[in-house]
């Protein structure tokens, strides 16, 4: 078995996934080729080279990959997928994108977001916002894998690989990139955080978020939010915990004013530990809490933050 | 410009479903389906094209059995103008439905193909990329604003990390992100109206596309339950647990 695995990275940073996603694919075979696509990436493709288990990287650095747009960087996929029999990329926005091109280009299935690797052939993945687990198996000729980070452990990064780089420039010819809006955070990022401590509608309002600022900076956590949050306007998008929106798995996860919809539990009902301060005893979120506190958040989070 | 929205009949998402006993799939008996909610969204974009002066006609489709027809009755009654039905029984994976819907795409010749960004039962989010593919279009997933001018769609796209913005030649594909739009309600004079608007069906065998899936299901389980918690009368209790019973904070 030969896998490529997509680097998870934004020119600048190899982000964890990467590690994770090298993880998962040691279980199907152990010739692993990591593939650096982007521009000016040089330092992500060193630091790829040090992850365990790797044992070659490719880099593909040129202007034409920097956004990672989903129609050049699936040709460029396409093209060096002769040599692999299979190929992982993360369940990211990123790897969502172009994977499903690489697939239907080689005309194989892809199998989404799966959370464990049976053997080579064999995967389970969620189905229906996690209330069921699949088990399927490929006899497509190459494996086109995305895969849910947050259910695998990362490699670590003890690796010594050679870097050798990918001539081909591709130009997407019907696509460009405009602009760029994103979210800056001095804070961890949702999908790496060891604690998140998530807001919902019960915060009422964008300002009131700011009662979790102080409770993240002692414990170092991420801060998220539910889709109605979101769509209420209070956070950003790039916070949405849930089926459609993030999945993490944290060693604690604290849900504020969050009824604990079945598309929200699905992002982070994996989660090690759960909390939930809701003000009605009979939220379904509580039934998936570890510790529930039934109280009023308002008075309740700033009780929270003097304590730890 | 003819907009072009492949819709998909799927579990209600208020539904939570149960795995048969016999961990062959999940139970859908007497379930209650409807339009994937984010379809819904799709068509409801077309609408407010059409509604802009932008797209001069929307037509939906949707591939499976007989029952389908009641979702793209939907859609018709939500304002679309008539509809394909690409009658199966077969259980079909995103690329054979990508495969089928690129020959309404060969015939049909639409500008606009607006998709779900992922249907609500398989979680698979890959039916709109591949048909990008299949078909040579430039696509823009996960769209939370869609602007059309000049020969182009500038679609903003809803990432990991916010929000980016590209632009695309047409014909192109898009798929819908939950801010993209508030889907309306069918009115009773709207629902009535569909009942006249036409539904070309066809046979998904007849359309030159291999069905057999490669992908087989081995089983289905339900997932981890987790152990009932406690509740905690005072944050300070809370706070102690977290440190002494579960060491999740130091
Ligand atoms: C296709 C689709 C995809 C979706 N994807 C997602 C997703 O990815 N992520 C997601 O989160 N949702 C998703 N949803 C939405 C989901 O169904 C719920 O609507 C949403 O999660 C509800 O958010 P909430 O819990 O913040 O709000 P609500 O359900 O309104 O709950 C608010 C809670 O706050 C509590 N509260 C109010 N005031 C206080 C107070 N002062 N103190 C303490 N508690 C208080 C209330 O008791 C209540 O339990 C999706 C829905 C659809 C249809
Ligand atoms: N059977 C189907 N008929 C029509 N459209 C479909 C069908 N299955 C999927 N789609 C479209 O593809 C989108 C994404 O589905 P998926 O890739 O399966 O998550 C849906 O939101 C629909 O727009």
């Amino acid at each position: 078995m030969s896998i490529l695995v997509y680097a998870e990275h934004d020119n600048e940073t190899l982000k964890t996934e990467t590690n994770k996603l090298v993880h998962a694919a040691s279980a199907a075979g152990d010739d692993i080729t990591l593939l650096v696509a982007g521009s000016n990436c040089a330092t992500v493709a060193e630091n790829g080279a040090k992850i365990t288990g790797v044992s070659k990287v490719l880099v593909a650095d040129n202007s034409v990959y920097e956004h990672q747009l989903p129609e050049n960087i699936a040709d460029l996929v396409v093209e060096l997928a002769s040599e692999y029999t299979h190929v992982f990329a993360a369940a990211t926005t990123t790897g969502k994108n172009f994977m499903p091109r690489v697939a239907a280009l080689l005309d194989v299935a892809q199998i989404s977001d799966i959370i464990s690797v049976e053997s080579a052939d064999t995967f389970t993945r969620p189905i229906y916002a996690g209330n069921a687990i699949a088990t399927v198996q490929s006899s497509d000729v190459k494996k086109v894998v995305t895969v849910r980070a947050a259910a695998f452990d990362a490699a670590g990064n003890e690796g010594n690989a050679s870097v050798e780089s990918v001539g081909s420039v591709i130009e997407a010819v019907k696509s460009s990139f405009v602009s760029a809006e994103l979210t800056e955070s001095e804070r961890p990022e949702l999908t790496a955080a060891e604690v998140i401590i998530s807001g919902g509608r019960g915060m009422q309002n964008g300002e009131n978020f700011a009662l979790l600022n102080g409770i993240a900076d002692k414990l170092g956590a991420a801060i998220g939010a539910s889709r109605a949050a979101v769509d209420a306007g209070f956070v950003p998008n790039d916070m949405q915990v849930g089926q459609t929106g993030k999945i993490v798995a944290p060693q604690l996860y604290i849900a504020v004013g969050i009824s604990g919809a079945i598309q929200h539990l699905a992002g982070m009902k994996d989660s090690k530990v759960i909390v939930a301060i809701n003000k009605d005893e009979e939220a379904p979120i509580f039934q998936v809490a570890d510790y529930g506190l039934v109280g009023d958040l308002f008075e309740e989070l700033p009780k929270l933050e003097a304590a730890l | 410009m003819k907009i072009l929205v492949p819709i998909k009949r799927a579990i209600d998402y208020n539904v939570k479903v149960r795995v048969k006993p016999d961990n062959s799939d999940v139970d859908l008996t007497n379930v209650k389906m409807a339009i994937n909610p984010f379809c819904e969204i799709a068509v409801e974009e077309a609408i407010r094209l059409k509604e802009k002066g932008v797209a001069t006609e929307i037509v939906v489709v949707s591939i499976g059995a007989k029952a389908v027809q009641e979702q793209i009755r939907t859609g018709l009654a939500l304002g679309a103008d008539r509809g394909i039905h690409i009658e199966t029984d077969a259980k079909l994976d995103s690329l054979q439905i990508a495969k089928l819907l690129q020959k309404v795409v060969d015939e049909e010749a639409p500008e606009l193909v607006i998709l779900g960004k992922q249907a609500i039962d398989s979680d698979n989010n890959q039916t709109g990329q591949m048909l990008a593919a299949l078909t040579g279009m430039p696509q823009g997933t996960f769209a939370s604003e869609v602007l059309v001018a000049d020969g182009k769609v500038n679609v903003t796209r809803e990432i990991d990390g916010g929000l980016q913005t590209v632009a695309l030649d047409l014909p192109a594909v898009v798929t819908t992100d939950l801010r993209l739009n508030e889907p309306r309600y069918a009115s009773l004079p709207n629902i009535m109206k569909a009942k006249r608007k036409p539904i070309d069906v066809k046979n998904a065998a007849d359309m030159g596309v291999e069905l057999a899936s490669k992908v087989a299901l081995l089983k289905v389980t339900p997932p981890a339950q987790r152990e009932g918690g406690v509740t905690v009368a005072s944050v300070d209790e809370l706070v102690e647990k977290l440190k002494n019973e579960a060491k999740v904070i130091a």
